[in-house]
């Protein structure tokens, strides 16, 4: 783990001090510094507010995890000021290939088009965009990030919450406005608000090896069912930075985790699959797959995110990329609310949003997860009969489900306004906006996301120019294409992937979702759907 | 309903007839295999999911009443 710093020191705070009938008092208490805890707080702190960030070690998580990271959660990366950094560490990958026994069934690229800042993905280990986070609170003002501070206990209050923390110099107590429980899978948070996780378990059991070595294997994903190397079951390679590769073995329910763990029975294995021994052990591990969330994701002040709201299999890579979606999509509303902007209702759609969301991905990575680990003989004859119509079929390969890659879900929600125009194409309200390449005058090429993000994290109307300037509402940022003075569209993709034509205008909330889009926008249409979408009526 | 249940061949003996000299020859296990092949490649040609879902609907409805009717000639 060269180059980031990965163990941090406790250090005392004055909170400490106060007694414990007088705790000291703050808006929000982010509660676990994962990839999701540090990306909501560094979300939040961007937008001014104050955060106090919590976690129960002192060191960044063991082991690499999470290693696919999506297009998306690089665009977000961006906004909180870490994409650059992600992305030069980063394997840059958009192609996956499967297979059936010896032969290739199919490919597929997950990023087809040109006209992208970011790739579909980038593998990195977890720890590494963890330690990126962390350097990136150490250089912004407002997060107080406190190490070897576990929550303990909680304590619900009409309008605020009573937080028991241990540290290694006792216990202390604080009064959070809002605490944001990002505290993992086994949440203690989730059962201190009594709540259920309910969910599926898988009985077959996933072993997981980083393995270092030299190869020439391309930066592909590379699947298989059924492989000589591993006869009857699934496999994964991936590679990882610092020549690090990931393998993805899938062993039967009965095998026993402690043996199958050791070195010296996962090396053989390995070994068959690579052809060689010439490589070392990072990390080994070994799984049982769960999908599970939370009924509710908000209990009353507070508020859960990450994977202590919802647990996914990992195929499809939907777990710290969802929870990241969860953090961008809570920050600006809780900025809001804490801002008395909005009324405290607007969390609410982050509960209708984000628990629709968890319900897709883990629809998708059951889904996954059951054609690779079929759970009857009928299941598996169906498989069997798929994988053998693949070699000659187009809808046979379209059927082979292994991992259905991360994209960012769409929202049917109550900020949206709904299409009142014709359209035949573009994101509509609910959907994430799309990228595309845009010319500034005399200037260099630059992408629509970067020019979103540069205009700080508002609501702001992305406009396509036919002389006549829009009447845009106060604290509405403006992205003009076109016209006298907008922005070029030299590539043309803009206008295309918006469906455009001269006036057409759409409404972007600050997590990049379009809440509305308008033929030949008016003050007051505008003014309408910016209202709803803040939760205003 | 967007399943068509009128009889749609012209010589339905004939469709029978191809299917069931289909499984000729083949083992049970065979049989199971072919028919999952031979379902997936119709529920694809169909395209249409409100169609398959009837189709299964109706399929599942005749398990039921078959297993009904054993029970009460038990
Ligand atoms: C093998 C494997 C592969 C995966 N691959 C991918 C992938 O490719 N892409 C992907 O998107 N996801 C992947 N995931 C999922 C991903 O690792 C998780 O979704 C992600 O770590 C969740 O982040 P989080 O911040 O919600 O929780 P965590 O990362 O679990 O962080 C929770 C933090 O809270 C702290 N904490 C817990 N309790 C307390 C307490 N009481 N007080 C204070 N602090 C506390 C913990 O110390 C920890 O730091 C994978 C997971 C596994 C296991």
């Amino acid at each position: 783990m060269a180059q980031a710093k990965t163990q941090f020191g406790y250090r005392r705070h004055p909170d400490q001090d106060r007694p414990g009938a007088n705790p000291a008092e703050h808006a929000v208490v982010v509660v676990g510094a994962g990839p999701v805890g540090l990306s909501l707080a560094i979300d939040l702190a961007q937008r001014g507010q104050r955060v106090v960030l919590l976690d129960d070690a002192d060191r960044i998580g063991e082991g690499s995890r999470a290693i696919c990271f999506s297009k998306r959660s690089l665009e977000y990366w961006d906004r909180l000021g870490v994409g650059d950094r992600m992305v030069e560490k980063g394997v840059v990958w958009s192609v996956g290939r499967i297979f059936h026994g010896e032969s290739q069934l199919y490919q597929f690229n997950l990023l087809p088009e040109d006209g992208h800042k970011r790739p579909a993905f980038i593998n990195l280990q977890q720890y590494y965009a963890e330690a990126y986070l962390v350097d990136r609170i150490n250089d912004l003002p407002g997060i107080d990030l406190r190490w070897r501070n576990r929550v303990s206990a909680l304590e619900r209050r009409n309008d605020s919450v009573v937080l028991t923390i241990e540290t290694p110099e006792g216990a202390y107590r604080l009064n959070a406005h809002y605490v944001i429980a990002c505290d993992g899978a086994r949440s203690s948070l989730r059962q201190m608000v009594g709540a259920e996780f309910a969910g599926q378990v898988f009985e077959d059991q996933f072993l997981i090896a980083d393995v270092k070595m030299t190869a020439e294997f391309p930066t592909e994903r590379w699947f298989w069912f059924d492989p000589p190397f591993h006869a009857g079951r699934s496999a994964l390679l991936h590679k990882q930075p610092d020549d690090v590769w990931r393998i993805d073995l899938q062993l039967n329910r009965y095998a026993d985790p402690a043996v199958e763990k050791q070195p010296e029975n996962v090396r053989p294995r390995i070994a068959r699959m690579l052809g060689h021994d010439k490589f070392e052990f990072e990390w080994i591990s070994l799984y049982k797959f769960q999908c599970r969330r939370m009924d509710r994701f908000i209990h009353g002040r507070v508020v859960f995110a990450g994977d202590s709201a919802h647990q996914v299999s990992p195929f499809g890579a939907r777990g710290a990329n969802s929870g990241l979606e969860d953090a961008e999509n809570l920050s600006w509303k809780l900025d809001r609310v804490l801002r008395g902007r909005s009324p405290a209702s607007l969390l609410e759609s982050y509960h209708i949003e984000r628990s629709a969301a968890a319900d897709e991905n883990i629809r998708e990575s059951t889904r996954s997860t059951d054609f690779m680990a079929p759970n009857s003989h009928q299941e598996a004859r169906l498989r069997k009969a798929v994988l053998s119509l693949a070699k000659e079929t187009e809808f046979g390969k379209r059927m082979v489900n292994g991992g259905r890659l991360s994209v960012p879900c769409s929202y049917d929600t109550p900020l949206s306004s709904p299409d009142a125009d014709a359209w035949a194409g573009g994101p509509r309200p609910g959907c994430s906006m799309l990228d595309a390449p845009v010319s500034p005058r005399g200037g260099e090429t630059a992408y629509l996301t970067d020019t979103f993000r540069q205009g700080g994290t508002y609501f702001t109307l992305l406009g396509f120019g036919n002389g006549a300037a829009i009447d845009v509402p106060d604290g509405v940022k403006e992205i003009r294409i076109g016209g006298a003075n907008g922005l070029g569209d030299t590539a043309g993709l803009i206008a295309k992937r918006y469906d455009a034509a001269p006036g057409t205008a759409y409404l972007l909330r600050p997590d990049g979702y379009v809440a509305a889009r308008f033929r030949h926008p008016t003050r007051a249409a505008i003014a309408a759907a910016l209202s709803r979408a803040q939760g205003l009526n | 309903m967007a399943l068509s249940t009128s009889s749609n061949f012209a010589l339905p003996d004939d469709a029978f007839r191809a299917v069931v000299e289909a499984h000729r020859d083949l083992t049970d296990e065979q049989s199971a295999d072919f028919d999952a092949a031979l379902v997936l490649i119709l529920a694809n040609h169909i395209g249409d999911i409100d169609v398959l879902r009837e189709a299964i609907a109706l399929a599942r409805r005749r398990m039921i009443d078959g297993q009904q009717q054993q029970q009460q000639q038990q």
